[in-house]
């Protein structure tokens, strides 16, 4: 049994905040450089080039890529023979949250109440959290900051078996389509298959943690992201929206048991800021 | 063959007028930010055929929420937000005289409309690229709705801020032109 007093946990929270909205990652880099040179649109080009230069310029002036510096969706794998003391894990991590976004000049971009009085929250928080138990003595943070413009543009479908693979990959190119330029393209395709309602939802979301550069582990998959990313691209949807080749940078699918008589499927749109960072505590 | 412009504000529909869907310009001069919330107010105002805080005569609004600015900074990051959702709002301010939106994404046919009637256009600035369209705002104050931080109405002072034509005074739309001559079968 590990001790990890939760004091520890907020300077790593606000840390990960930061340097998620002002770094993006070296997988995501080196999927627009690639992307830049296959792009044939001039104005689909000249988006790339900026989209670089920005990349370069935020990290430099230590400053957010993105003015939507997003809702922070925080995932914890917690090693069960941790013991936390000190207080509540939950409001650490809020802390750390609070903390990252005053302290890193993000933006505040939370509502209270979503319908009635939607007021902001002022510092960021609450967090959204999703916490799994795993072996072993660490916790692993992940700070994945998550703007609206490309959340809006997602939705979960409830496919009857019988629509099958054909079925799914259309509903998850025209979930594309149906978005145009307004979650920022080129994309990332987070796609959660099987599982249930909710589950689905979440599979998409932790799709879109992978490397960028990586390969599906089932050949099977890595084939369906392949053909996948390959039709969105004849979309002509282009950066932002403008018309182009490059529509997406990526497409990850995650799996996972379902009931007989389902075929849950989420797509989850992430826009070229691709942000999250992680540590290991 | 798309053409590069540099304008400034107030805007007359005889410059606009020369610029086509793709092109490139680099906007100068004042332009006023307003998002969902100052949007409804203006509208209100209008309906209620009250003054508004800001005169929109040539005028140009950009769709943005900054960041708060670094000690030192004029703004923080400050790229577009999504347009749609000003939509049900923009036509009014167009008629008003509102000259040139800035945003990004697709707009609705009403607004599309607007624009012609009113020799308008809809000025694409690119999302998420927000670090770099802030070193072109060099002033910055907030001129009406304080109360709404991040979604008050500031006046911004830019120079060379680079935008693309998306739709122009003729009511051509890069998003629909430029998807289908990009899109395979």
């Amino acid at each position: 049994m590990r001790v990890i007093e939760v004091s520890e946990i907020i300077p790593v929270v606000k840390r990960l905040c930061i340097e998620a909205n002002y770094y993006i990652g070296e997988d995501v880099l080196q999927k627009l450089e690639e992307a830049a040179s296959i792009e044939e649109s001039p104005v689909g080009k000249e988006i790339l080039s900026q989209i670089l230069t920005n990349h370069r310029l935020a990290a430099s002036e230590k400053m957010p890529a993105c003015q939507d510096t997003g809702v922070a969706v925080v995932f914890v794998e917690l090693g069960q023979d941790v013991r936390l003391e000190g207080g509540d894990f939950y409001s650490a991590i809020n802390e750390g949250v609070r903390q990252g976004y005053a302290e890193g000049y993000l933006r505040k971009s939370l509502v209270d109440d979503p319908v009635i009085e939607r007021k902001n929250t002022g510092d960021n928080t609450p967090a959204i959290i999703h916490t799994d138990i795993t072996p072993g003595d660490k916790i692993k943070i992940t700070v994945a900051p998550k703007g609206g413009g490309s959340e809006n543009m997602s939705e979960v479908k409830m496919l009857t078996p019988a629509e099958g693979l054909e079925g799914l990959m259309n509903f998850v190119i025209d979930r594309v389509r149906r978005s145009g330029g307004n979650p920022c393209p080129p994309v990332i395709v987070g796609v959660g298959i099987g599982g249930n309602f909710e589950a689905c939802a979440l599979l998409a979301k932790k799709a879109l943690m992978r490397d960028l550069r990586d390969k599906h582990p089932d050949a099977k998959w890595a084939q369906v992201e392949e053909e996948l990313l390959k039709r969105i691209n004849k979309l002509g949807i282009g950066p932002m929206g403008l018309g182009g080749r490059i529509t997406a940078l990526g497409v990850k699918v995650l799996t996972m048991p379902c009931h007989i008589a389902s075929l849950p499927v989420a797509v989850n749109i992430q826009c070229h800021a691709a942000r999250h960072k992680s540590a290991l505590i | 063959m798309t053409s590069q412009y540099r304008l400034k504000t107030p805007l007359s529909s005889e410059e606009l007028g020369k610029l086509k869907i793709g092109d490139k310009v680099l906007l100068s001069g004042k332009i006023y930010t307003a998002r969902d919330a100052a949007h409804k107010r203006l509208v209100q105002l209008i309906k209620e055929g009250k003054g508004l805080p800001i005169e929109l005569k040539g005028q140009a609004i950009y769709y943005v929420g900054p960041t708060p600015p670094k000690p030192g900074q004029v703004i923080g990051s400050a790229g577009p937000t999504t347009s749609e959702r000003m939509d049900p709002y923009a036509p009014f301010l167009l008629d008003r005289g509102l000259k040139a939106m800035i945003g990004k994404g697709q707009r609705s046919k009403e607004v599309i409309n607007a624009i012609v009637r009113n020799e308008a256009v809809y000025l694409a600035a690119t999302g998420g690229v927000g670090a770099l369209l802030a070193k072109a705002i060099k002033a910055s104050r907030v001129v009406a709705y304080e109360e709404l931080g991040a979604e008050a109405i500031r006046e911004l002072e830019v120079e060379d801020f680079p935008l693309i034509v998306a739709i122009d005074t003729q009511g051509r739309n890069l998003y629909e032109e430029g998807v289908s001559q990009y899109c395979l079968p």
